[in-house]
């Protein structure tokens, strides 16, 4: 076969030594692959860098103000004797109600659209809803809890809808002794109902993918033996889904402490010489145990919120007193996360596919 | 079984001859009379702590089609990515022995692996085109070597597309991307890419496996067009194929090299029971 | 009777999936009826500002007596410090990402990928304060006024935006991993056996076929950037001016939302009603980067799947 016109000839190979110079002949290492290697090496060990940095500028301005007075003391108008005592036990409380409220329903959610839907345009839909509300920013679910669960529409105000029906000003009602304000206003049971929305997508996105790991004998086995869908879900699915759901829980721990945005919009406040429910100490808590129940129906603060407003102070001595609230905040979210992980992984190991 | 295969061969030896105007009885190169363009030495292949070969000792002669055959598994292509040291990319690979490119070692320190590439090519399985326009992926290989003149590269991508004998079907989409292609035209530009560094030897892993008879067909009679220029080792599990496509032809089982010879040989008169038993259809 | 239970409980976990719908709803009511529907015989925001004036208005004073309603200072806040923070994050995160998925040894990554992924659940109050403490006063300051005679005011776009490409780097890091991983190992092997480098696969081969996942990457980490309020909060300051210079102080759209509700504003006001309209157009600005990014990225699995 002869080849087409116009082709370059093929160059004769006749020598070995001709192919062993061509093959020796080191490519010569561009510069710009070294460069180019070299600035990927940097870029990613930068994080490092950057990360000492920053933690090694705050434990610096931080000197002097960080010891066990800091952590057991309301705030107070001189830096020297302010502390994170209300944001400490305002952050636990929130942690607290946020997740009672959240992981019910986000596990719910993920239970349903994982066993029980069929593959309607509903959940589709759903889905789809879901990775978006999980790109919202965090202000404006702040704005969203501002008018739904501070304002409440302002359908308890004095023009309020539910004022004209009931033809009187309701401000509060109170069950079992504890009183709770209409419309709910800046209380703990405000922020915490507007948290668990801002974390809701992703504990029914960790809890979905979990559930999707777990293998369909599993629920077959159970099925077979005649358990209902729910006798199966309580008593196999869930419990092996225990790790993904702690991996839930664990990626929303971060967001709940450090959410500062949407907390200052729903009214956290940002000097507070009290505890909510004014229990600020095991002698309160044995004083009048009661406050535990009227504690998310009154104000409160929490860390960050905190902590912005020491940075927002004119006097200088306030950084550092941010700087050491910074620290606990940090030391905080360590504690915890740590936590979480170590239960995962002890989960982890007693499920062996 | 055999029968059937000899009378193929005999077919096709026909028709070389007829085409060739020769009138002798020789089909193919012999390995006595033309240099070895690959060869190894005792080379034993290990992945981590398992030995994928056994002491492979197997000389190629240049501007023929080879041959690997055997069952799943039996290191043909772990074999055939030793020749162009693909396998340095795989973890824990490592081998003892000497792979020799016209008598150059090409494990030696002095060696570059990257020139040592473009001049053995290889052909995948799977056709793996770049998701850019046909032009480019052919040009690829050109580019990397320097060549930056737009003629010279029109050059380069033309001869190699007509090569590949897919130049009259893309000739006027050649800003196209590249996966619009069906899979024969794919596979067909991947041999387009791989001759577009001018390489002496051409490696093919099951390169028709994946498509359907018509685009296999194709791809066949361009390997034997192409073997006049090239040096073609083929790995493929389809004896036919081997028996259609190739001059020499080597029998792998379980790492070790089985057999060697001429194709029309081996698969007429093979020497080891084993490789009988393997063209006959007794396992794999 | 259990019957009945199981009716209910799946009922009630009917109930949680649809809240999230309800949560998209709700989200949209309220920041509609502030701005855009009347309701209890208030007029909404766009009944007494036009949106000619919202858009083309250069001055943005909602609490001073004479009132402006322009919200273009707060945009181009907004997007100066994102700017600033995409140059700074998103090189910094693609090249991380590079490394980490083809350059670096598996006890590297081990070290590198837990300490982006402290760098990404940190508080967005410490790096607000980092900017404020530590970026203007000992790395601005020092280049543009010391060096360069520069006016630097203490609260500017440009600490802000730095602090803020550090903060969204892990991110487009390991989204542009993801990408980058999903490129099959294939077309890898095509590069390699051309004849290429490390570096032509990287760069030639690998980059280009991840593109689209990368782009999906640094639209999501963009609308991240818009939507932070804290960092811009304590760094980049409270004053709303339509301006390019990054050493000046600006306001963002979160800053303003978040400055505004801690006075304690009262309610039927148009100052109220102010922060939902700026609320509804940050909300669209990353809802619809959020949009365009899905729809991208789904682009992309489609080719590799």
């Amino acid at each position: 076969m002869t080849p087409p016109p116009g082709t370059p000839p093929q160059p004769a190979r006749t020598a070995s030594n001709d192919l062993r110079q061509a093959l020796t002949r080191k490519s010569t290492v561009r510069p710009a692959e070294v460069i180019f290697s070299s600035l990927c090496r940097l870029a990613a060990w930068s994080s490092l860098g950057i990360l000492c940095v920053l933690v090694g500028t705050v434990v610096w301005k931080s000197w002097g103000y960080l010891d066990w007075s800091f952590l057991t003391s309301f705030d107070s108008q001189r830096p020297e004797l302010a502390g994170i005592w209300a944001g400490l036990l305002g952050t636990t409380w929130m942690i607290f109600l946020t997740f009672t409220t959240a992981i019910p329903v986000g596990v719910g959610a993920a239970v349903y659209l994982e066993e029980y839907a069929r593959d309607t345009w509903m959940v589709r839909f759903i889905r789809v809803n879901l990775s978006n509300l999980a790109g919202v920013p965090s202000i404006v679910y702040g704005i969203l809890g501002l008018t739904v669960f501070v304002r409440m529409f302002d359908l308890f105000a004095r023009e309020g809808l539910i004022t004209h029906l009931m033809g009187k000003h309701i401000e509060a009602i109170v069950i079992a002794g504890v009183e709770i304000p209409l419309p709910l206003g800046t209380t703990l049971a405000s922020g915490a109902l507007t948290m668990s929305l801002l974390i809701l997508p992703v504990i029914i996105v960790a809890t979905q993918e979990a559930l999707r790991a777990i293998p369909p004998s599993l629920r077959h086995a159970s099925l077979a033996l005649g358990a209902t869908r729910w006798q199966t879900v309580r008593y196999q699915v869930l419990p092996a889904a225990v790790p993904g759901i702690m991996t839930s829980i664990i990626l929303s721990i971060s967001r709940v402490i450090g959410e500062t945005a949407p907390l200052i919009v729903v009214g956290a406040v940002g000097f507070a010489r009290f505890a909510p429910g004014k229990i600020g100490s095991l002698k309160d808590l044995a004083d009048h145990p009661g406050g535990l129940l009227q504690a998310p129906f009154g104000k409160y603060t929490v860390m960050p919120v905190q902590i912005f407003n020491w940075v927002g102070q004119a006097r200088q001595e306030f950084q550092g007193v941010a700087a050491a609230g910074i620290l606990v905040l940090l030391g905080l979210l360590l504690f915890l996360n740590g936590i979480a992980i170590l239960i995962r992984n002890r989960y982890q190991k007693k499920l062996r596919w | 079984m055999a029968k059937a295969f000899s009378n193929l061969m005999n077919d096709r030896a026909a028709a070389e001859r007829a085409k060739a105007g020769t009138s002798s009885e020789e089909t193919g190169p012999s390995q006595a009379t033309l240099r070895m363009k690959v060869e190894t030495r005792k080379l034993n292949f290990f992945y981590g702590a398992s030995q994928a070969l056994f002491d492979i000792s197997i000389q190629i002669p240049e501007r023929s089609v080879t041959a690997l055959i055997g069952p799943s598994g039996c290191g043909k292509s772990t074999f055939l990515r030793t020749l162009n040291r693909m396998n340095d990319i795989v973890e824990g690979a490592r081998h003892t022995g000497e792979i020799l490119l016209e008598g150059i070692n090409i494990d030696g320190p002095e060696i570059d692996v990257v020139a040592l590439r473009k001049r053995v090519g290889m052909v995948f399985q799977k056709s793996t085109p770049f998701p850019k326009s046909i032009f480019e992926n052919v040009a690829f290989g050109p580019r990397l070597t320097g060549v930056t003149d737009r003629r010279e590269l029109d050059e380069i991508v033309t001869t190699c597309l007509q090569r590949a004998a897919l130049w009259e079907e893309v000739k006027n989409r050649m800003t196209d991307s590249a996966m619009a292609l069906s899979g024969g035209q794919q596979q067909r530009l991947c041999i387009a890419r791989a001759l577009a560094t001018n390489p002496d030897v051409l490696l093919m892993d099951e390169p028709a496996s994946a498509l359907d008879p018509a685009s296999t067909s194709r791809i066949e009679d361009l390997i034997f067009e192409l073997k006049e220029n090239y040096t073609i080792i083929i790995v493929t599990h389809n004896m036919q194929q081997a028996a259609r496509v190739s001059d020499m032809t080597a029998f792998f089982y379980q790492g070790h090299l089985v057999e060697m010879g001429q194709t029309q040989e081996l698969f007429t008169k093979p020497r080891e029971k084993h490789t009988e038993d393997y063209i006959t259809g007794r396992f794999g | 009777m259990s019957r009945l239970r199981e009716s209910v409980l799946e009922w009630a976990i009917f109930f949680c999936s649809s809240i999230s719908i309800l949560v998209t709803a709700a989200i949209l009511f309220v920041l509609l009826i502030e701005t855009v529907i009347p309701l209890n015989g208030v007029k909404p925001f766009f009944g007494h500002v036009t949106l000619w004036e919202f858009f083309t208005e250069t001055r943005w004073t909602p609490t001073f007596a004479e009132k402006h309603f322009g919200v273009m200072p707060l945009v181009c806040g907004t997007l100066l410090v994102a700017s600033i923070g995409a140059c700074v994050g998103l090189p910094l995160g693609i090249l991380s990402a590079i490394y980490l998925s083809e350059y670096a040894k598996p006890k590297t990554r081990s070290i590198v990928k837990p300490i982006l992924e402290i760098l990404s659940g940190m508080p967005t109050v410490v790096y607000g304060y980092f900017a404020l403490i530590f970026v203007t006063p000992y790395i601005v300051r020092p280049i543009f006024h010391s060096l360069l005679g520069l006016e630097v005011d203490s609260t500017n776009a440009l600490s802000a935006g730095i602090v803020m490409g550090v903060m969204i780097m892990p991110m487009v890091c390991s989204l542009s991993e993801d990408a980058i991983r999903a490129v099959p190992r294939s077309l890898r092997e095509a590069g390699y056996a051309l004849g290429s480098t490390k570096y032509d696969v990287s760069l030639k081969v690998v980059v280009p076929a991840a593109l689209s996942g990368i782009v999906a990457a640094f639209l999501l980490a963009m609308a991240r950037a818009i939507g932070e309020t804290m960092l811009v909060a304590i760094a980049a300051g409270n004053n709303p001016q339509l301006t390019l210079n990054p050493l000046k102080s600006i306001q963002t759209m979160t800053t303003f939302i978040v400055n505004t509700t801690k006075g304690d504003t009262p309610s039927g006001t148009i100052e109220y009603q102010s922060l939902y309209a700026v609320a509804l157009c940050l909300f669209v600005i990353t809802f619809t980067m959020n949009v365009i990014s899905h729809a991208v990225m789904r682009r992309f699995r489609e080719v590799y799947h």
